[in-house]
């Protein structure tokens, strides 16, 4: 069963205790961006077979919104950050690279 | 290619089975095809099928990187039915369930399809009113389906129970002519008729990159070689956001798994398919006796055909239920499968912003009933550019906004 860490109230929770929210970090575009940005926000996604950059929320205990760096291929989850995170971390993608080092933030 | 039939069998019979043929081909690949599909899937092999019976296009290769029917094809619960309420899905599963009904003949090969009825429960208010517009849709479409009360659903189904803990049965969707087929005859019918027509299935060899001039697909790149082609089609399933990005375009789709399990044989004791969309399982026994359950997909990106233990807890927990006498049947097996998941979950039959690259994709938890309507309009927009059974599964109708919005009148993974 997956085991995220949530950031916030520095719970181990299983999956049962969380709900999945998608591709993180992704640029919003709104009323007035050309149709192609907008398309790509709402819809277009990268669903990486690899290390996935995605959103979660802590529903049954703090309820907050998380973000994490997982391997969708293995399962492997690299770590959990607060969702107030701009940009991918640092430490998070040194640690992703001290594992793989193939990979890199496409 | 030797015709099956019932003289066949006896002459085997004579000689001790020696004489049986292998059922398709087993090629190493050629420099260049008029057409390439990726994905040895029932929907790849069903694009290579009619591409060469309806289109006359015979020189074809079809690109598996396990083997061939190893993915979803062989891992979903059966279930064909086309009782849809949007008219571009009535139309196209329709022409599936239709195109079922021969198959077996139009392939020589027994697919075991069994149009033992489908009933979609109704178990809430709203999704009795729901089920009844669908039915009024149905009927304006040309789907034969019936709402029918709850009695009648009882005398259909004589195990399960009206009255239940929490959502009792208000009625049900029917359809007849719905049910289910042997998922992996499916894919081998198709691939003995494709192989007989001199297409080349090639199993056991990934794709590793797609080759691009001047904008147009030329050529790909796999394990046992470069190969080269005039039209790409790829049929990929829960790989085709990752198969895409060799080619350079994205996609609006997510891949999460979804589980099945089987129970131990049991005697005959259920001969429809049913399905229950509020508790969210559903249900039917197999040939052999073992009940064929199959729920809820997870919510989270995944690409390891395993799923969560909640959700086959959750699967199993509606359907003891909705039928109370399985309660103490053991299960057999459990797997998953990687589904491809659409914003608005309809698929996607779709020429691609590369030149003369077509994709087959986005089916999510419902391809198996697809198979035969899918490659049929796959095969017409490779042929013609066009097909009317997929022009509005378009990609570009997430950038216009006209969807084909089922994950709203469906409610649930369908």
């Amino acid at each position: 069963m997956l085991l995220l860490t949530c950031p916030y109230c520095g719970v181990s929770a299983d999956e049962t205790e969380l709900s999945p929210g998608g591709e993180a970090h992704l640029k919003r575009f709104g009323p007035g961006s050309s149709d192609e940005d907008f398309e790509g926000y709402l819809f277009m996604r990268h669903n990486q077979k690899g290390v996935h950059f995605e959103r979660w929320r802590h529903t049954y205990g703090c309820g907050k919104w998380f973000l994490a760096a997982r391997c969708t291929a293995t399962l492997e989850v690299f770590g959990t950050y607060s969702a107030q995170t701009p940009e991918h971390p640092k430490e998070i993608i040194a640690k992703i690279q001290a594992k793989r080092s193939d990979w890199s933030l496409t | 290619m030797r015709h099956y039939s019932v003289f066949a069998i006896v002459k085997e019979a004579l000689g001790y089975h020696q004489g049986w043929e292998r059922a398709w081909r087993n090629p190493t690949p050629k420099a260049h095809y008029d057409a390439i599909i990726i994905g040895a899937g029932g929907h790849g092999l069903a694009t290579a099928y009619y591409l060469g019976k309806n289109h006359g296009i015979t020189n074809v290769a079809v690109i598996e990187k396990g083997w061939l029917g190893g993915g979803n094809t062989g891992r979903n619960t059966t279930i064909i039915r086309s009782n849809y309420l949007q008219d571009p899905s009535a139309a196209i599963y329709e022409k599936s369930r239709s195109l079922y009904e021969t198959l077996s003949q139009d392939l020589n090969y027994n697919i075991m399809f069994s149009p033992r009825g489908v009933i979609m429960l109704a178990q809430t208010e709203h999704e009795k009113r729901g089920y009844l517009r669908t039915a009024h849709a149905n009927s304006l479409q040309g789907v034969e389906t019936r709402f029918i009360t709850p009695r009648e659903v009882k005398e259909l189904c004589p195990i399960i129970h009206l009255e239940g803990p929490r959502y009792p049965v208000l009625g049900g969707l029917w359809q007849a002519r719905g049910g289910t087929a042997r998922h992996d005859a499916v894919a081998w019918g198709y691939a003995r008729a494709c192989s007989a027509m001199g297409m080349d299935i090639i199993q056991q060899c990934e794709v590793t990159a797609i080759h691009r001039e001047n904008g147009a697909v030329s050529a790909i790149e796999t394990t046992k070689g470069r190969i080269g082609c005039n039209k790409l089609g790829i049929v990929v399933a829960g790989h085709s956001s990752h198969v895409a990005d060799m080619a350079g375009f994205r996609l609006p789709i997510e891949s999460v798994a979804l589980q099945a399990l089987v129970s131990e044989p049991i005697k005959p004791c259920m001969d429809v398919v049913v399905m229950a969309n509020t508790v969210h399982g559903y249900m039917s026994q197999s040939d052999k006796g073992e009940m064929v359950i199959g729920g809820g997909a997870d919510g989270y990106n995944n690409y390891t055909q395993r799923g969560s233990f909640q959700h086959i807890e959750e699967t199993v927990r509606a359907l003891v239920e909705t039928f109370p006498m399985i309660s103490r049947l053991k299960m057999l097996r459990q797997w998953g499968g990687i589904v491809d998941m659409t914003g608005d979950r309809s698929p996607i039959i779709s020429k691609t912003p590369v030149e003369n690259c077509f994709i087959n994709c986005g089916w999510g938890t419902g391809g198996f009933k697809a198979i035969p309507g899918s490659g049929w309009a796959m095969a017409e927009l490779m042929a013609k550019g066009h097909s009317p059974l997929a022009d509005e599964f378009g990609l570009n109708r997430f950038r216009e906004g006209r969807f084909i919005d089922e994950s709203v009148a469906a409610g649930v993974a369908h």
